[in-house]
């Protein structure tokens, strides 16, 4: 009878993490960023229907990165959280902090729990109203939560883009001059994304009440140009 | 609540009532629901709807009633199902209202799993299905009967669909009518529509609003615009833009009009 050998706790997390970052890290990244009408997300993709970037609720989009698989289920697991809460309850009552907490205890049970961790790095928006703000969870493979108030950027090479976004970004600005920061951000100094190469939405109060809007074709080439 | 995660074996797909019931929290649950007598609560009356130029019309009056008498006055009974179609309900007020929220909900939830808008007869059966597992609430005197109709993306023209209580739909070639008002209704309308002469969206409006004061003045269950308290029917269009409410001071304006020009013809009566 063979015995099993014994490994470390700690061994164990940091091999889990280390794996689930490599498989975080093939993927390509995206930023969510609050800006002065709204927010935008906008993903480096250039797949026209499998998205990165989805809508949750009338307030509350989705981003991911990583496994598609694997995203896409929270994703839809999101969806159908929001609607059953918005149908029982009402509109007003789901937010983006109670959808951030299931996700990070689900994405923890699976790190600690599962054979095999979750690769996948989220972004849970939330467009503010009336005294309430815009709001960024960003969640992590390991069920780490963040919320940020600025802007949030996740996948492989977060760092990098990060330190470029950061030099450029303002609140204030507005959607033109924060889509061509993320973009540059995104593309880094070798690079130039062009609009198919691109996955754009925003949420803001122009739409009515659902206020999540793809930006894509002409008129993302016309807010690129 | 927890997150709602199925495995590939039991995934409800793009169905929100399925997922409702996977959760244990079916809205046809018929536990606890009286078996014996017809129920007394508060019925919607007249709905009407047709076609026009740009797409179609929908309206209805603002009654509610509970046997003989008036129950609310505002009552809403038209509503937008999604961007591209609305619908109508006349019959038991609050199952009606519940199922156009039920109704609502699953256009939604099906266009974000999905990624794309269901068809306009994929809504229609859609809303055929809730109808029919309404049936034994229908049976107890809480029937629903709507009136669904909306812009055809694919095929870029209006459609409209009636249904009967066991959720059967029907497609209608120009309009169609329910509630206890609706014969009224659809006398007016008949005499209104021309095959070759489609109405613009004024006119129409203003055909919608007749109708609906016909039936008001032959049925005690449909109310009429009432001037006193400023309360008019709601018109409602679903054209290439989308649905769209005709604003409210425009009905005003039309009820009074409808109502002068009235005056004249059987005003002895």
């Amino acid at each position: 009878m063979s015995m099993p050998y014994y490994v470390a706790p700690e061994q164990v997390m940091k091999d889990r993490a280390d794996y689930a970052r490599k498989g975080i890290a093939r993927g390509r990244s995206l930023i969510g960023a609050i800006y002065a009408g709204g927010i935008l997300l906008c993903a480096e993709n250039p797949s026209r229907s499998l998205h990165k970037i989805s809508e949750i609720y009338d307030r509350i989009a989705f981003a991911g990165v990583g496994k598609y698989n694997e995203f896409d289920q929270l994703r839809v697991a999101g969806v159908r959280h929001a609607d059953t809460k918005g149908y029982a309850y009402s509109r007003d009552d789901v937010d983006a902090r109670s959808l951030a907490n299931l996700y990070a205890s689900y994405l923890g049970q699976v790190f600690t729990h599962e054979m095999k961790p979750m690769e996948v790095e989220i972004v849970v928006a939330e467009l503010g109203r009336g005294s309430t703000p815009n709001q960024l969870f960003h969640i992590l493979y390991d069920g780490t939560v963040m919320d940020e108030d600025s802007y949030s950027i996740v996948g492989g090479d977060s760092d990098a883009i990060s330190s470029r976004f950061a030099s450029a970004y303002r609140k204030d600005m507005n959607l033109k001059e924060v889509l061509a920061a993320a973009v540059t951000a995104l593309a880094g100094p070798e690079r130039k994304l062009t609009s198919n190469e691109l996955e754009v939405a925003v949420m803001d109060d122009s739409n009515g009440r659902r206020t999540f809007r793809r930006i894509s074709g002409k008129p993302l080439e016309e807010l690129l140009g | 609540m927890t997150l709602p995660l199925f495995g590939p074996i039991n995934d409800p797909g793009p169905s929100f009532i399925q997922t409702l019931k996977q959760m244990g929290r079916s809205p046809f649950d018929l536990e606890g629901i009286v078996k014996a007598g017809l129920l007394d609560v508060p019925h919607g009356t007249t709905i009407v709807t047709f076609k026009y130029r740009d797409g179609v019309i929908m309206a209805g009056d603002r009654r509610a009633t509970e046997g003989n008498f008036i129950a609310h006055r505002r009552m809403e009974k038209v509503f937008a199902a999604d961007r591209f179609s609305a619908v109508a309900i006349a019959g038991a007020a609050g199952p009606a209202v519940e199922m156009v929220r039920l109704f609502q909900t699953q256009l939604e939830h099906y266009e974000k799993v999905e990624g794309v808008v269901l068809s306009l007869e994929g809504k229609a059966n859609q809303l055929g299905q809730m109808i029919r597992a309404n049936l034994p609430m229908a049976m107890q005197g809480l029937a629903v009967v709507p009136l669904f109709a909306g812009w055809d993306l694919i095929r870029e023209t209006g459609r409209i669909f009636a249904f009967d209580i066991t959720g059967g739909r029907y497609e209608e070639v120009a309009f169609q009518t329910t509630g206890s008002g609706g014969r009224d209704a659809k006398g007016v309308i008949k005499a209104g529509l021309m095959k070759d002469n489609p109405l613009g969206l004024d006119d129409a409006a203003r055909l919608a609003v007749s109708a609906l004061v016909e039936a008001a003045e032959e049925d005690s269950a449909t109310g009429g615009p009432d001037v006193g308290r400023g309360i008019y029917p709601i018109v409602a269009s679903v054209s290439a833009r989308g649905f769209e409410y005709v604003p409210e001071e425009t009905i005003a304006s039309i009820s009074s009009e409808v109502f002068s020009t009235r005056r004249g013809i059987g005003g002895g009566q």
